[in-house]
């Protein structure tokens, strides 16, 4: 059984500055912050490496981090662009019994994060999930279509940002009644 | 019988409608009654109680269905071929029908006295696999017509093993009609040939093994060949939403319904007829007895009917304890175990009847 | 010289007598082999999440109930958990010990579903009529405590919603002693019956490799060999006070993994549930139900992930709370979600029929799926 501390002393030994900071300080499960193009390659370790073997992913859950920044344009007026979208990665052990949080912070304009499909495959319909509610784009995913909402949906609506507007019409059909 | 009907009407051709009109009589109030024993029995075996409310215990509850359905719009799917469609449930029907010409109700009824009684059975029993393979094709749906090529392989295969049982049978007694092989098993129920046989002797005791064998194996080619489970994947509802006759409703499906119990009834009088003596009482004739004789075919043809409606309730029985085998699962039964042993079955008897 | 063959495109549509709900699955053949699987699903998608995010925390209580409908105790159960580890509430003890006694009762009631609905689709008629019988009587005693026989709304974050009543007890205890001989009759009538055991046994095998890393939990996973059960290795509540087995496959009447595996792990795990509430019905201690629920619950901020151990595995709740009334993000983990992608693996090289037995031996609840 290891402890966030001396997984995130691991983490760091083996890849340096892909590792961002572990924030453990508010309640109640700890989490290592981590770059968006290094996911799989922190996955495969994490689950190959002999004394950690995480060997099961339990959720994978896309959020929408609602922190953009207020900027002001040329006539002064203010809008809200930018802000993030992260990736949680929830581990655990089976054989030792421990569990880690893995965030995976990206930015919103163009969010691309590398697959853990190929290290577990539970994460291929969550990363199919992940990216129909809140937009975020998987690489090397064998299949990244919507899967919750129908498949002609529009193409940029993500319903699960917290800028979301309900669409008009879909299909003919006037939506807001 | 048949004199009887000439005498009264004194033509013929008159005679002999009358004459093959009474199975008709006789079979479609049987198969409504069939309905509802299925309905209450299967209600009974799982711990609740079918129809309460349509007449005492629900015995109208039939002749409400069948009014329902009567009443119901005749739906042709558009791309439906509609002779075929049409003429389906008939040729099912008339398969089942025909069956019971051959088939003694007493002694002294019979629907026409032919030589070869079983063989013409068996024979137009074959008729059924053709109204089948109409219905699932001229319905222009692709589970239908899976549904109807399971239904024919399924059929055609299991003709075998009741064939050669059957054959085992005739080998014992010496005749193919039925009437004869009735008689045959007279007096008392150890003369059945369940039990070896009329003629008493080492042979009877020796026959009996092989007899029960011989009617294990004819009573399950039996459930396959009118499609109760656990060999009802033609009509398999939960893979195949309802088989080949999906698309048919009103009046068209309740004539595959009802012919669906006359089938049931023609092959529990064959197995009756062949192994358990057929219209013949287990213990004697009351009227034989009284000396009334003219009460002993009417005696007789209740024995008939109640060694009939016996088997068909083990049939339901069946169905509603068993789960239903998988396609491959059932032909393997078919041609792996139950052919060669209806063979072994057929020349150990055929061997044991040469030593009489 | 070779023909030219194409496969055939099968569609077992959104409605089917025996896809346990809305779902479609796409079947390729070659005549009757499946040479792929496809689910799709969506067809019950009802925004749950987008949902949580507009309504305060009790508000999200009887929405919880809708995922997984057939077991709703559960969604309540994890959802108090979660949030009461995010709020460090302390339950009283007589509330953990009815909790755990409704959240058996309810496996049971779920399983039994399972396996009734499983038998129909084999085409066994009769234990599916035998098994509703019997959880009627767990559905009446739901409703004499909480008013509800399907969707409770019972367990609340830091306590329950009613007390139980004065007779429960007695009548828990009457039900499982006329309950525990129906399960042998139950195993006598299907669970033995060779017919069954031809269809279920070495069909569907998931190796425990595979089964790990498709994250499957609860008994499909237990039915491939893997003794893992949340209620004993990570327990939450109290369950780490009662003395119980946990069941695993072993291949008996096939390979170890085969559908009958799985099919019977439940089947052992019913006799289980009635161990655990009879303990747990021994040790029943008195209290208030309602002394810890907060007047208005508004956790700090700071994000949290709970699981419980659903009859159909494990059943997680993400919390992400930024300090308001309403949670900021609030993730489901449904176990037949992730138990349905395994579905391709599985049906490779069977028949059409035995797609039939996978999906039941599965046991997915489509509002799980979908949320």
């Amino acid at each position: 059984m290891k402890s966030s501390k001396e997984i995130f002393e691991i983490l760091k030994a083996e890849f340096g500055d892909k590792i961002l900071e572990l924030k453990e300080d508010i309640p109640v499960d700890p989490y290592i912050i981590v770059t968006p193009d290094s996911t799989e390659k922190i996955a495969r370790f994490l689950h190959d490496s002999s004394d950690l073997q995480f060997d099961s992913l339990m959720v994978l859950s896309g959020v929408d981090d609602n922190n953009p920044v207020k900027t002001k344009d040329e006539e002064g007026t203010e809008s809200l662009s930018g802000g993030t979208l992260s990736v949680y990665y929830h581990l655990y052990s089976i054989p030792l019994n421990h569990k880690i949080v893995i965030r995976a912070v990206t930015e919103k304009e163009n969010p691309m994060v590398q697959s853990v499909e190929s290290v577990w495959k539970t994460a291929d319909w969550h990363e199919r999930e992940a990216f129909d509610m809140v937009g975020i784009r998987f690489e090397n995913h064998p299949d990244l279509t919507r899967i919750l909402l129908p498949y002609d949906w529009d193409e940029s609506s993500f319903p699960l940002r917290k800028d979301y507007k309900n669409p008009e019409f879909y299909q003919g059909m006037k939506i807001p009644y | 019988m048949l004199e009887l009907f000439t005498e009264l009407t004194g033509d013929a051709l008159l005679g002999m409608i009358i004459n093959s009109l009474i199975p008709l009589v006789f079979v479609i109030p049987l198969a409504l009654f069939f309905v509802w024993l299925e309905r209450k029995v299967s209600a009974h075996m799982q711990d609740r109680l079918g129809p309460m409310i349509t007449g005492s215990h629900g015995w109208l509850q039939t002749f409400a269905d069948v009014l329902k359905l009567l009443q119901k719009e005749d739906i042709i799917p558009a791309d439906a071929d509609r002779k075929l469609f049409t003429i389906a449930p008939i040729l099912v029907f008339a398969g089942s029908y025909a069956a019971f010409a051959a088939i003694p109700f007493s002694s002294a009824y019979i629907g026409s006295e032919i030589d070869m009684g079983i063989f013409y059975v068996v024979a137009v029993s074959g008729l059924v696999v053709a109204g089948i393979l109409m219905a699932g094709w001229s319905s222009n749906n692709k589970y239908s017509l899976l549904g109807a090529m399971r239904s024919v392989a399924q059929i055609i295969s299991y003709e075998i093993p009741t064939v050669l049982v059957i054959l085992s049978i005739v080998v014992l007694a010496g005749t193919l009609n039925l009437l004869k092989i009735s008689e045959m098993q007279t007096a008392y129920f150890w003369n059945w040939f369940i039990f070896g046989g009329p003629e008493p002797g080492l042979i009877k005791f020796l026959l009996i093994p092989f007899m029960f064998a011989g009617f294990l194996i004819l009573y399950i080619s039996s459930l396959a060949e009118v499609n109760r489970t656990p060999f009802d994947i033609p009509e398999a509802e939960s893979e195949l939403v309802a088989g080949y006759h999906t698309e048919y409703s009103g009046m068209k499906f309740a004539m595959f319904f009802l012919s669906e119990y006359a089938n049931m009834f023609v092959v529990s009088a064959i197995v009756s007829a062949v192994f358990f003596g057929g219209y013949q009482s287990p213990f004697g004739y009351l009227g034989n007895s009284l000396g009334i004789s003219w009460l002993v075919p009417i005696e007789q043809f209740f024995w008939f009917t109640a060694k009939g409606i016996f088997f068909v309730f083990v049939q339901m029985w069946l169905r509603w304890t068993l789960p239903r085998l998988r396609v491959d699962q059932l032909m393997a039964v078919c041609w792996k175990y139950l052919i060669p042993y209806s063979f072994v079955n057929l020349i150990i008897i055929a061997f044991l009847e040469l030593y009489r | 010289m070779s023909i030219k063959t194409e496969h055939m495109v099968l569609n077992m549509g959104p409605q089917h007598p025996s896809t346990h709900g809305v779902l479609r699955l796409e079947l390729e053949l070659n005549g009757e082999l499946i040479v792929n699987v496809k689910p799709h699903i969506g067809y019950l998608h009802r925004c749950f999440e987008k949902h949580a995010e507009a309504m305060t925390y009790p508000q999200i209580i009887p929405y919880t109930d809708r995922i997984d409908y057939l077991a709703s105790i559960y969604n309540n159960f994890g959802y108090a958990v979660t949030v009461e580890k995010l709020m460090g509430i302390q339950v009283p003890e007589r509330v953990e010990y009815i909790r755990v006694i409704f959240g058996e009762l309810q496996r049971i009631a779920s399983h039994l579903v399972a396996i009734g609905t499983y038998g129909l689709d084999i085409g066994a008629f009769t234990p599916f009529l035998y098994c509703f019988r019997d959880r009627e009587k767990i559905l009446s005693l739901f409703e004499m405590t909480c008013g509800a026989r399907l969707l409770y709304n019972y367990i609340w974050v830091g306590g329950l919603s009613h007390d139980i009543h004065p007779e429960f007890v007695r009548l828990t205890r009457e039900f499982l002693n006329y309950f525990r001989p129906q399960v042998e009759e139950l195993n006598q009538l299907l669970s033995y019956n060779k017919i069954f055991i031809e269809r279920t046994a070495n069909i569907g095998i998931l190796p425990a490799e595979t089964a790990i890393n498709f994250g499957m939990t609860g008994p499909n996973l237990r039915g491939s060999g893997v003794k893992f059960d949340l209620r004993r290795n990570d327990p939450y509540s109290i369950y780490d006070r009662f003395d119980f087995d946990i069941p695993v496959g072993d291949g008996r009447m096939g390979t170890v993994g085969d559908c009958w595996d799985r099919y019977f792990v439940r089947v052992l795990e019913i006799e289980q549930s009635i161990r655990i509430i009879e303990q747990a019905l021994d040790q029943i201690p008195e209290g208030d139900v309602s002394s810890a629920i907060p007047k208005r619950i508004k956790p700090p901020v700071g994000s949290v992930y709970g699981r419980v151990e659903n009859p159909r595995g494990e059943l997680g709740y993400f919390l992400i709370s930024d300090g308001g009334l309403n949670p900021f993000r609030l993730k489901v983990r449904g176990p037949s979600f992730v138990s349905l992608s395994v579905m391709g693996e599985l049906c490779k090289g069977h028949l059409i029929a035995d797609v039939i037995a996978i999906l039941g031996s599965i046991d997915i609840v489509l509002g799980e799926v979908d949320r």
